[in-house]
Parts: C-alpha cells; sequence; structure tokens
C-alpha cells in the first residue's frame, strides 16, 4: 500500500516536473513549479527528512514560487521573443540529459555495498549538546561551520542583489509590486494570517532543538508573512538604506560568530560550545537567526531598489 | 521495489529533466526554472543516500538531511540573485537574452550609461 502510493507520489511528482519544463508560458510554467514543490515536500516526509520537507514547502515552493511569479508577470512582454529551439538541439540534448539520468539512477540502485550512514555518530555524541534533534545537532554542532558560512551566503546574495540597482536608487526601497487597492481578499488574508504565521514560526523556531523545525524553517514563515503583508501593502518595503532593517538582518550572523569566536577562549576552538551551555547557546543563536533569515529572505524576495530614497 | 529505489528513479529523472531545460530553453528564466527542477533532483538524491543510511533507529542519516536544508537556502539566494540580473538587464535594453550582444544592444547599453 506504501509502496503503492510512493509509486503514484513519484509519477505525479515527474509528469508535474515535465510540465513545468515544456509549458507555453513561463508564468503557468512557474505556477506548476510551485504545486511540484509542495508535493516533493511530501516526498521528503516519506524519506523521513520532516525537517527538510518543511524548509522545502516554505522555502522551496512558497518564496522561491513567489519570487520567479514576479519575474514572470514582469518579463512577460519579452517571451515571444525567444527562437525555438531546433529538432536536433532537442534530440541531442534529450539524449544527453537522458544518459546522465540513466548511469545516476543506474549507480544508486544497483549499490550492492553496505550503506555509509553518520547517524550512529551523530546518536553517539547528540546527548553532550544537550539536544534532541539530530538534524539540529548537525546543523549546530557537528557542521555549524557550514550554517555560518551560509548565512554569510544569504548576505552576499543580497549585497549582490542590492548592487543591481541604478546608482539614482541606491538607498531606496526595493521595487516589490503591491497589489493592496486591487484585490481585498489579498488584504484581508495579510490581516489574518501574520498573527498565526508568527507564533507558528515562533514555535517552530524554539522546537527545532528537539522536534522537526529550527530556525530556517521559522525563519522562512516569518518571511513569508512579512511579503505578504508588503504585498497587500499593510507596510511599505523598508528602504534599503534603513539601519534598523540592517541590523536586525545581521544579529543572528554576529551573535552565531561572536558565540563561536568566545569558542575559542572558553571551550578551546571556534564554534565550539562550553559544556553544559551548548543547549542555551544553540537556542539564543537560533532565535537570533530566525529573525536575521526571515528579513533576509524577504529582502531577497523583495529584490533590488527600485526608487529613489527620500532625502 | 524499496522506497529508496523508486525515489532513487524520482530523483534522476528529475536531475534530466532539469539538464533539459537548461540546454533547450532561449528563456533564461526558463533555464533558471530548470535549474531549480536539477537542484531539487540533486537535494532528493541527498535524500536516497541519507534514506539508506538509516540507523541506530532514526529514519535516515541526519548529516545528508542537514546539508540538504543548508542548499535548499543556498539555491534560494543564487535564484534571488539571477532574477535580480535578469530584471535589470530588462530595465536597461528591453531584452532578456543570453544571445551575444550585437550592435543594438551596444549601444541601449551606452545610452543607459
Amino acid at each position: 500500500m506504501q509502496i503503492a502510493f510512493d509509486i503514484a507520489l513519484v509519477v505525479l511528482l515527474l509528469a508535474i516536473a515535465g510540465w513545468t519544463i515544456v509549458a507555453r508560458e513561463a508564468f503557468s510554467a512557474v505556477v506548476v513549479f510551485m504545486v511540484f514543490g509542495l508535493l516533493l515536500s511530501l516526498a521528503w516526509v516519506r524519506l523521513a527528512a520532516v525537517d527538510v520537507a518543511l524548509t522545502e514547502a516554505a522555502i522551496g515552493s512558497g518564496v522561491t514560487g513567489m519570487l520567479l511569479l514576479n519575474a514572470a508577470a514582469i518579463l512577460r512582454p519579452v517571451e515571444a521573443s525567444y527562437a525555438r529551439p531546433s529538432v536536433s538541439l532537442r534530440i541531442i540534448a534529450g539524449v544527453f540529459a537522458a544518459a546522465v539520468a540513466g548511469t545516476l539512477g543506474g549507480l544508486v540502485i544497483m549499490f550492492k555495498g553496505e550503506p555509509v550512514s553518520l547517524a550512529p555518530l551523530v546518536l553517539d555524541h547528540l546527548p553532550a549538546s544537550g539536544l534532541d534533534n539530530p538534524v539540529a545537532g548537525v546543523l549546530f554542532v557537528f557542521r555549524s561551520l557550514d550554517t555560518l558560512l551560509e548565512k554569510v551566503v544569504l548576505v552576499l546574495a543580497l549585497i549582490g542583489v542590492w548592487s543591481l540597482a541604478p546608482d539614482k536608487f541606491w538607498g531606496g526601497a526595493p521595487g516589490l509590486r503591491v497589489f493592496g487597492e486591487r484585490q481585498s481578499i489579498l488584504v484581508f488574508l495579510a490581516q489574518t494570517l501574520p498573527p498565526i504565521g508568527i507564533i507558528v514560526a515562533v514555535y517552530m523556531t524554539w522546537v527545532g532543538a528537539s522536534e522537526p523545525g529550527g530556525a530556517f524553517q521559522g525563519g522562512a514563515i516569518l518571511a513569508a508573512m512579512w511579503i505578504l503583508v508588503m504585498v497587500a501593502g499593510l507596510r511599505n518595503v523598508p528602504p534599503i538604506s534603513s539601519q534598523t532593517m540592517r541590523l536586525a538582518m545581521m544579529v543572528g550572523p554576529l551573535c552565531f560568530l561572536v558565540i563561536g569566536l568566545a569558542g575559542i577562549v572558553l571551550a578551546g576552538s571556534f564554534l565550539a560550545y562550553p559544556a553544559g551551555l551548548a543547549k542555551p547557546l544553540i537556542v539564543v543563536i537560533e532565535i537570533t537567526l530566525a529573525l536575521s533569515i526571515g528579513i533576509t529572505l524577504g529582502l531577497l524576495a523583495a529584490g533590488a531598489p527600485a526608487k529613489a530614497p527620500a532625502s | 521495489m524499496t522506497i529508496v529505489s523508486i525515489f532513487a528513479v524520482c530523483a534522476s529523472v528529475l536531475i534530466g529533466l532539469g539538464i533539459y531545460g537548461l540546454i533547450v530553453d532561449p528563456n533564461p528564466l526558463r533555464k533558471l526554472l530548470a535549474v531549480n527542477v536539477l537542484g531539487s533532483g540533486v537535494f532528493l538524491m541527498f535524500g536516497v543516500v541519507a534514506r539508506r543510511g538509516a540507523a541506530a533507529g532514526l529514519g535516515g542519516d541526519p548529516v545528508p538531511q542537514a546539508m540538504v536544508i543548508t542548499a535548499i537556502v543556498v539555491a534560494f539566494s543564487a535564484t534571488a540573485l539571477a532574477v535580480a540580473m535578469m530584471l535589470r538587464l530588462y530595465k536597461d535594453t528591453g531584452r532578456v537574452t543570453l544571445v551575444a550582444d550585437d550592435a543594438e544592444t551596444d549601444a541601449q547599453k551606452g545610452a543607459a550609461e
């Protein structure tokens, strides 16, 4: 029965992914892609990765979909200008893609050796951190350098997006399109959902230490709520020169970095936690990170500044 | 058929679809969408490997799972940067294409700067 469900899910996923690739219009391709992301989170649940499922649903489908939908709407006028690819190119690309897919799939399915797993090692060392969620343990204890650098990537991407603004708009507000006046249902949702969404985000960040969830998922939900409020026109998009906003954006990575550096003195190495204090420190890092991730994801979705700064 | 091989097929076909779309579609926005499908396939392959590493009472190896969470966030950052580049290109030239510049777009660029 479960196998039948998995096969049906995979068939549906592949059909929808294929539709995303061949759809006539970019806009409908993006809408289908968002459905794909939601179904993909189901696949992650089936693969016993609930933490990943939550991240995929919130970031992979939700925020990415919103970003691409906006781009597809703006770029609609140029869509007819692309030449159709020739039949020979399509055949060659198809054969190449099939060869890559076949080789990869074959290698994984025909793998006969003993599966390698770090799960026992993670579980052996997890109690020392005071955490119960092994994924959070990997993210904030065993591979915390990856997590710290990933925050730096988010900030670098945002600097990249901002630097694409023309000089005259530097310091101004991003040009997120606002739909508030015409669609009152959007305004209604933007007034009703955020209180619930913020509680869910706080809960998810808080339980991340012991249950699936954490700073990423909580931050992504915060970002979604913020974007909803901005798109509905209830609050203006802040100008990129806003010091409060920049502080909120940096507080998470800075807190992580300071605690990491303190580890050199107090625990003997960078990003090490003093014995007994690991869990409270990780919770502090997660709470500040959730705020910073929420702000940064929201600003990435809002795009480059497109309004002149108020002088 | 085990759950691992079913999703291994899914992941590899997604990678194939992504590669096909990336090569064939001339529209940069569609290429970006294809890269996201390709990325989803790669992430799912990590999930398959994690599921196969189920041990010690866990449903999957938490190390690849944590790497995928990081990867999803990084993939979003890259997508946002690519979208911002496309929109700036559209604003400056009125077109979004990867075809090499001709004299006309060069002139428009000069005017924009």
